[in-house]
């Protein structure tokens, strides 16, 4: 039987994968935006399943809002991208560094 | 609750909102000549708004649920959007100077910042997480377009880029927070949440307040979650930067506010540790990091880090007073920061190139009087030195964290406030001591001057004047935040 452990398990694995993907990708800025995508993801993973279990329409509802924002989101953050290409024509990670702290 | 009774109760946002889509149809078809003119109807527009929400916060009763419970309209919420419009119309009168001269004043750019002040607006009066998450990220995807608005200049398509990552980062922590919070609290609402937390806090439910205050902290830029901070502040168009500096602060800060002490307010211990290590390290980072920049928007950047710290302290007491004086700090924080960033603005050379090293400041008390005065006592006042006004944000914070038997957190806030006070005083030296550079010749702006010369006057010693109407409000707005819990 699957039950809500399950369910949060994948969650927090895709989550993780997620967050590894931002911080330990050194190729390029088109896989950290697949990355936020995969975080985005299982949070409404999260939302459905918590909604089912507790008999709740409320995550449903949460899940489809954040479904929207992450088109927003992933739209603003391909345009941003394309003006950066433009300007230093490359994408690699370990180029975003014309200023160090 | 009829609906024109709640329609009454959002008019700010609905304004704002209108406004923005108004101007956003303006500036498609007038195109970038009309920018100056959607600049003053976007103005005009916040301070509309400004004028709608101001009699919430004189009358602090009257607070009401609207849209069954997803936003509340109180003096919290008014007290926070005064300050976020004030702001927002403080980035709006920089910006035409500054953007006219390399060409690039868009129109969009007057848009894009009511759309952030909008957002920032539902944010604060958020009491549920779904409203809460679509007031951040209304905000957000407005400032990473804001960041990198000077599109062919290498620094601002670098900083929208920084900023983008960890801004979207930083809200999927918060919302797996929040997906956890619903699920082992059974709501969204703030109340819901209130309410199931009251009783043993369960693991899964520590995991989730830790995930949103994260998250939160990513926002507010608290250390550890403060590493994009300098390098968006620097890569920003400076007007940008002024706006990223006070508005979006503020609006986090109330947010992260109204969550801990509204939503998570019955388990307090659980997210006090997490507030007090974020404060302290806050502070000492913010300190330390500042000492070897050599860039002065990176200063801010790295003051603002510090000023976090302190507003946090406010929080970890958990009392009304605490909220209050956070509240009474973000005020006069949002006053300094503007000053710091408008003088950043009117450092120019001959040709009209912003001058953004220290160095080249050096003996600028020879030749521009009034503005090395006007930057001495920004200085002075983000250290906290005594006849200035900034000294009061700290001291209220520093007498709520010892009212809440906080002693040794107060007291290793005030020994690092002296690790600041070195690289202000830094900055002051090289104004007034050292051998001129004459790099900074350039003509400032009337609009520049008078923003200027408005914040400055706050931040004085005739700020002081303004403690008991500044403290009244702030304890209205705090005691509306505490009534609802």
């Amino acid at each position: 039987m699957i039950g809500i452990e399950h369910y949060i398990g994948v969650s927090s694995i895709l989550f993780v994968l997620g967050v590894l993907g931002i911080f330990l990708n050194r190729k390029n800025v088109i896989v950290i935006l697949m990355a936020i995508e995969l975080i985005l993801l299982a949070v409404n993973i999260n939302l459905v399943a918590f909604s089912a279990f507790l008999h709740d329409l409320t995550g449903q509802i949460f899940a489809m809002f954040v479904l929207t924002v992450a088109a927003g989101e992933a739209a603003v953050g391909l345009a941003i991208l394309v003006i950066y290409f433009r300007r230093r024509g490359t994408i690699a990670v370990d180029d975003v560094n014309r200023m160090k702290g | 609750m009829d609906w024109g009774h709640v329609l009454r109760l959002i008019a700010s946002e609905e304004l704002l909102s209108i406004a923005g889509l108004a101007l956003l149809l303006v500036a498609a078809w007038a195109g970038d000549k009309a920018s100056r003119a959607i600049s003053i109807a976007a103005v005009a527009a916040l301070v509309g708004a400004a004028v709608i929400v101001a009699p919430h916060l004189c009358d602090g009763a009257s607070a009401s649920s609207v849209f069954y419970g997803q936003m509340r309209v109180d003096a919290f919420a008014a007290y926070a959007k005064l300050l976020i419009y004030g702001s927002a119309i403080a980035a709006l009168m920089v910006a035409p100077v500054f953007f006219e001269r390399v060409k690039e004043m868009r129109a969009e750019y007057p848009v894009l910042v009511l759309f952030a002040a909008l957002g920032m607006g539902i944010m604060v009066s958020a009491t549920d997480l779904m409203t809460l998450y679509i007031g951040l990220e209304m905000n957000s995807l407005a400032a990473y377009v804001l960041a990198a608005f000077l599109r062919n200049d290498e620094r601002s398509a670098e900083a929208g880029l920084k900023y983008f990552v960890l801004g979207a980062l930083a809200s999927g922590i918060l919302l797996f927070g929040m997906s956890l919070t619903y699920g082992f609290a059974g709501s969204t609402g703030f109340e819901g949440i209130r309410s199931a937390l009251s009783g043993e806090i369960s693991l899964g439910m520590v995991v989730a307040i830790t995930f949103v205050l994260a998250g939160l902290a990513f926002k507010i830029s608290a250390v550890p979650f403060h590493m994009w901070t300098p390098d968006v502040y620097e890569g920003a168009p400076t007007p940008v930067t002024l706006f990223f500096a006070s508005a979006p602060k503020v609006a986090a800060m109330a947010l992260t506010m109204r969550v801990t002490l509204d939503a998570f307010g019955t388990q307090v211990h659980v997210w006090q540790q997490i507030v007090i290590f974020a404060s302290l390290a806050s502070i000492i980072v913010g300190a330390l990091g500042a000492i070897g920049q050599t860039n002065i928007k990176r200063l801010l950047a790295y003051s603002s880090i510090n000023n976090v710290g302190f507003i946090l302290i406010g929080l970890a007491a958990a009392t009304p007073q605490g909220a209050a004086a956070m509240l009474t700090y973000l005020a006069i924080y949002v006053a300094m920061t503007v000053a710091g960033f408008v003088a950043v603005l009117m450092l120019k050379d001959e040709n009209g190139e912003p001058v953004e090293l220290i160095a080249d400041l050096a003996g600028l008390s020879r030749h521009r009087k009034v503005l090395s005065a006007c930057i001495a006592m920004t200085m002075f006042s983000l250290a906290g030195i005594p006849p200035l006004f900034g000294f009061w944000g700290k001291f209220v914070v520093f007498q709520s964290a010892v009212q809440a038997g906080l002693v040794p957190l107060a007291a290793i806030g005030i020994a690092a406030s002296v690790i600041g006070a070195f690289y202000y005083l830094k900055v002051v030296k090289v104004l007034y001591f050292d051998e001129p550079a004459n790099k900074v010749t350039g003509k400032s702006d009337w609009a520049h001057q008078a923003l200027l010369a408005l914040a400055t006057l706050f931040i004085s010693p005739l700020g002081y004047l303004l403690t008991k109407a500044l403290g009244a409000l702030s304890a209205t707005a705090a005691a509306a935040l505490f009534h609802a819990a």
